[in-house]
């Protein structure tokens, strides 16, 4: 449904969006995930059509957004971060002229009164959008996104500033809608993107540097399998017993705690050691006060994902100052610093 | 197009702007009026029209100064700019909507003239060529406003860049006296809306007035198109 190749977006000489590359394919959901400032809502705002890119295609439902753009924005619903309201306007005349604005056919009041049931807001109708809360305001503005029900959804920070019973009425809302719809939902809550998104793509500082499930991205980011268990036992019956249980490749401590010791259990790749792990133990009649698999929440997966892509370019940094080093190009500076010195 | 003239002539009435254009524009032609026709027992309506060249241009920044920076503002061009609309049927649109409020306002002067005909006989041909005049030189203002709307999303330097250009507008043909330059002078000239109008006004329809009206209202229509498109790409 949606192809994004090449992507870039340079405003100056600062890049928010470099060479990025995805596609959604027909009723998937997928959460673009990453910090503030990351470059999400600009990737988001050049597939709808209200920025351009500086390079790099794009194709919505098939249409080219630069060469048939009325085509390709009539394919989506679109919530930007801010709810584009007009605060002078009711619900009802807000939504009749997203209707007209849309150029959407058929019955007018009997599709807006579906929306508005479906997103909740059949109370406020006729109320001024000024006077609604922020709750009713982004549903005001989902409302709009859903306006002639377009097979894509692209939705930027939906539950930004809501309250928690709204957020897991969004969430839900949200979940119904991508059994219909080509979803793309931005977020920088990483629970919120595990909890709706089936694939997420993380980006930093205007690069995907993952893609993938959630399940998926853990696995690879833990680097196998991994197993916590703390065992009240003497330590080294314990760590021979361990290393004997089949499957297991390799056993660390690491160090002791609540009067036990922690031990690490790597298993062999697809190996699952609980079972012969419990009956081990208990003939050895030591207690097991806890057993823990480490695949990584998302939250570490991030964190460990943005480092790693800092590491990365501090060490390009490196690398190109040391190649000018080699180049002589930099005698001057030397020279300088030893004026400065 | 329609959905933005629409949305937009519904705002001016949901807010007091246009009650506000509307009341202060007939105020003053009202005054006009009175002084240079009623109480002067004059069946002619220069008087008025020369009289509103000034009000108007003090006026049209008041409507044109929410076109384009509210939107901004709300960020709701987001939601013209991603819907299936042309930009230049949401700039156009736009611009109606404010050229409407304002032939709204000067179709007050054709009430004066059917107020004056039951006591005389006004000379129609300079009616109408005034009035023609006066949706010309609205014609053309409206698209400077909307233009210098659209740079800013505060509303209060978007009003205050129109009445700058309203000032220099009405300062320019003083200015012309001073100087000794030839060039200069014609420069001047060359920038004057009110000889243009003046000559509606007397019932001369000029076609260079006309096109010196539609020209500029066109380039700032096309500038205000171009103002959006650069926003996009840069």
């Amino acid at each position: 449904m949606i192809e994004v190749k090449e992507l870039t977006k340079r405003y100056g000489v600062k890049y928010a969006v470099e060479n990025v590359s995805f596609s959604v394919g027909e009723g998937e959901v997928l959460g673009l995930l990453g910090p503030n400032g990351a470059g999400k809502s600009t990737i988001m705002n050049i597939i709808t059509g209200y920025l351009s890119a500086t390079d790099g295609t794009i194709t919505v439902g098939g249409y080219d957004i630069l060469e048939q753009p009325a085509k390709a924005k009539s394919q989506i619903g679109y919530l930007p971060e801010q709810p584009p309201l007009y605060l002078d306007m009711t619900v009802e005349e807000y939504l009749h002229f997203c209707f007209r604005l849309k150029k959407l056919k058929g019955n007018k009041k009997q599709h807006i009164a579906q929306v508005c049931e479906r997103v909740g807001i059949e109370d406020v109708f006729g109320r001024k959008i000024g006077n609604l809360s922020r709750g009713y305001r982004q549903r005001v503005g989902l409302a709009q996104a859903l306006l002639g029900s377009p097979p894509i959804l692209i939705l930027d920070e939906p539950t930004v500033g809501l309250d928690p019973r709204q957020i897991t009425d969004i969430r839900n809302l949200i979940k119904e809608l991508g059994k219909e719809h080509t979803v793309i939902l931005s977020s920088h809550i990483l629970s919120e993107v595990q909890a709706i998104c089936p694939r997420v793509a993380v980006i930093h500082q205007g690069h995907i540097i993952a893609d993938g499930s959630p399940h998926t991205l853990a696995h690879s980011m833990a680097g196998g399998n991994r197993l916590y268990a703390r065992i009240d036992g003497p330590k080294e019956p314990v760590r021979r017993m361990l290393e004997q249980i089949a499957g297991v490749e390799k056993v660390e401590e690491l160090g002791p705690r609540e009067g036990a010791f922690e031990w690490a259990i790597y298993p062999k790749e697809g190996v699952d050691v609980r079972r012969p792990l419990f009956f081990a133990l208990s003939r050895n009649r030591w207690p097991l006060l806890s057993l823990q698999d480490n695949e990584m929440s998302l939250e570490e997966i991030f964190l460990a994902l943005t480092a790693q892509a800092e590491e990365q370019a501090r060490q390009q940094a490196l690398e190109e100052e040391t190649s000018e080093d080699e180049d002589g190009a930099s005698e001057k500076d030397v020279e300088e610093e030893e004026e400065l010195q | 197009m329609r959905a933005v003239l629409r949305r937009e002539l519904s705002a001016y009435f949901h807010s007091p702007i246009g009650y506000v254009f509307l009341a202060v524009f007939y105020f003053f032609s009202g005054y006009f009026f009175t002084l240079t026709c009623l109480r002067s027992m004059n069946a002619s309506l220069s008087g008025v029209f020369a009289g509103l060249f000034s009000i108007l241009l003090f006026l049209v920044p008041i409507l044109t100064m929410r076109l384009m920076s509210e939107e901004l503002k709300a960020k709701t061009d987001q939601l013209l700019l991603t819907s299936p609309i042309s930009l230049t049927g949401m700039v156009l649109g736009k611009y109606l909507a404010a050229l409407l409020v304002y032939l709204l306002g000067i179709s007050i002067t054709l009430v004066y003239a059917l107020v004056i005909s039951s006591l005389a006989s006004p000379h129609w041909p300079m009616v109408l060529g005034s009035f023609l005049g006066a949706l010309l030189l609205g014609m053309a203002i409206i698209a400077i406003g909307m233009f210098i709307s659209s740079l800013t999303q505060n509303q209060v330097i978007a009003a205050v860049g129109g009445f700058g250009v309203a000032l220099f507008l009405i300062l320019v043909d003083g200015l012309g006296s001073y100087l000794s330059n030839e060039t200069l002078v014609n420069l001047v000239m060359a920038l004057s809306f009110y000889q243009r109008f003046e000559s509606f006004a007397l019932g001369i329809l000029s076609l260079s007035g006309v096109g010196f009206f539609l020209g500029v209202t066109a380039i700032f229509i096309f500038l205000t198109i171009r103002v959006f498109e650069k926003r996009r790409w840069s």
